[in-house]
């Protein structure tokens, strides 16, 4: 079952995540129409070739959303998916597109979050956001609107901090341990230029000195909202080929999707990431001691040390000291998030779930300049949705 | 913890749900059972989840059970609840075995633990029809 890994990541664009954006606003079609042309420039295809897209919401459409990107594109494709997996969206949209091809429906599929504000308009309606609750939704008949919300329990802080708390009970807290995922992903943060947090060394007593937002979560355990945007391709063989660069070839996946609110979880602390992780690793023949980098979701640093048990890289219950026995930076025995997570790289919207596979793909393809992983030529990659609860694995590979 | 006033967000009862709102008027922990898989059920719901079955019937629990997971936020986890922090929002775990989302009232920090015994607290909200259902400790 799955892929034969014949469909390969070959280009990239990203922007440089930034808290306060120095840019004016930019409408989310025309962040499609440029980041689509950046992607293909890296890689060096040209727009007529692109026959697929895969994307999430935009701001000028509720509905119809591919088709009115390729309208505005002015390209026709044989693959339109839309995806809403929150932050596992972008890491979803890269196995679609890879079975797309493989299936032989297109060739050439461009993925993008574009992430950047859109200019609001000069009338705007009246009423709450939509996004006064975060994830949260509060229209009528949503069960979280009637059982979560009138207590309090929205976004996503509230939901993080209560599976850290249960982690604890169950196997203890170490909050020095969770600490040292975000100074040693910033150590690759300090190395990577277009980190919101390049040099701005942090170290766990600072982590462990910034404000309680929610027991036991600290302030600087907690991703930096940005604005942004990215995009990639996925093409086929024979396109990858005659890419630009070394291809990073897409040979597992798996994704699970259980539940939208941690107090409904069949079990909180057994996570969706433990299925489709072990089909990922199935599906592309690979163990786990043959990952040369992991590049995972780290909305928070449980997030992290969740993954890392949930992944297999070490006993459920044993991350804690799988952390402090091992260094987490790119030059280290465990490079974990070489752009330095989000945590360090910033949350650019759905882009900054896109920032650990374009990391990924970017180790493997050997572009990682200054925090390059030496011999890269195997990334483990998640997208994380929700509350832990939509998690989808993947599995990038050099030739 | 302050007093809620109308600018929380309050629930919107639908037919479905309405059962549950009116035991908490009542003063009363109401939720729904499945014969047919002998399971309880909680949010309410049109079909028992998994099942998918359509027998769901209301009846009344005690409504104690046990905390599952909470959490202190110090910061408001929305701007409707400014005021409100430190907010103890917590998971109850039924002793029918559902969990729910309120949050831990009468209750020192030091003394909150996963694990321990809760039982209901009801709460009218002023100004309006609702009666939440929050948590204390158990002697």
């Amino acid at each position: 079952m799955g892929l034969r890994g014949e469909a390969a990541i070959v280009g990239i664009a990203e922007w440089k995540p930034e808290r306060r954006p120095t840019a004016p606003p930019i409408f989310t079609l025309e962040q499609w129409a440029q980041l689509t042309r950046e992607a293909l420039d890296d890689a060096g295809i040209d727009p007529s070739e692109v026959d697929g897209i895969c994307a999430t919401n935009i701001r000028e459409s509720d509905s119809f959303v591919p088709s009115t990107i390729t309208e505005y594109l002015g390209i026709q494709v044989n693959f339109a998916e839309v995806v809403d997996l929150g932050g596992a969206s972008c890491a979803a949209m890269v196995w679609r597109a890879a079975a797309a091809i493989e299936l032989g429906l297109c060739n050439v599929v461009v993925i993008a979050a574009p992430s950047w504000p859109s200019p609001r308009p000069p009338n705007p309606p009246s009423g709450p956001s939509s996004w006064r609750y975060g994830a949260s939704s509060a229209n009528y008949g949503s069960p979280q609107a009637e059982f979560d919300i009138p207590y309090g329990n929205v976004a996503q802080n509230c939901g993080y901090a209560q599976i850290a708390m249960k982690y604890g009970a169950e196997y203890g807290y170490d909050p020095e341990a969770l600490a040292k995922i975000a100074v040693d992903q910033r150590v690759s943060a300090n190395h990577n230029p277009p980190a919101v947090f390049h040099n701005v060394p942090i170290t766990v007593e600072d982590v462990l000195n910034s404000p309680m937002i929610a027991d036991p979560i600290h302030m600087l355990e907690i991703v930096m909202p940005c604005s942004g945007g990215a995009a990639i391709v996925v093409a086929g063989k024979d396109v990858a080929r005659r890419s630009k660069h070394r291809p990073a070839w897409i040979s597992g996946f798996g994704e699970r999707v259980l539940h939208k609110t941690p107090t409904y979880a069949k079990d909180l602390l057994s996570t969706a990431l433990i299925p489709a992780a072990d089909q990922a690793f199935d599906m592309a023949g690979r163990s786990r001691d043959e990952v040369d980098l992991i590049s995972v979701y780290d909305c928070y640093t449980i997030t992290v040390l969740m993954t890392i048990e949930d992944a297999g890289f070490c006993p459920r219950g044993e991350g804690q000291p799988f952390v402090r026995e091992h260094d987490l930076s790119f030059r280290g025995d465990f490079p974990c998030n070489t752009h330095g997570g989000q945590l360090g790289f910033g949350q650019a919207g759905l882009a900054g779930g896109m920032s650990h596979i374009t990391e990924g793909a970017r180790q493997v393809m050997r572009r990682g300049g200054d925090h390059q992983v030496r011999d890269a030529d195997v990334a483990f990659i998640t997208g994380n949705g929700g509350l832990m609860s939509e998690q989808v694995a993947l599995i990038l590979e050099g030739d | 913890m302050a007093a809620d006033t109308p600018q929380r967000p309050v629930p919107t009862p639908i037919d479905r749900t309405r059962p549950f709102w009116d035991g908490l008027r009542e003063r009363k922990v109401r939720i729904q059972y499945s014969p047919s898989s002998d399971t309880w059920v909680f949010y309410p719901r049109s079909h028992a989840p998994l099942t998918l079955a359509d027998d769901l019937e209301w009846r009344d629990i005690s409504g104690e059970g046990t905390l599952y997971t909470y959490t202190i936020a110090r910061r408001p986890t929305a701007p409707d609840f400014a005021g409100d922090e430190p907010q103890i929002i917590a998971v109850v775990e039924l002793d029918e075995g559902p969990r729910l989302t309120s949050t831990l009232v009468n209750v020192d920090e030091d003394k909150i633990s996963v694990g321990m015994r809760v039982r209901p607290v009801f709460e009218d909200i002023p100004g309006s029809e609702t009666t939440l259902l929050r948590y204390e400790p158990a002697p």
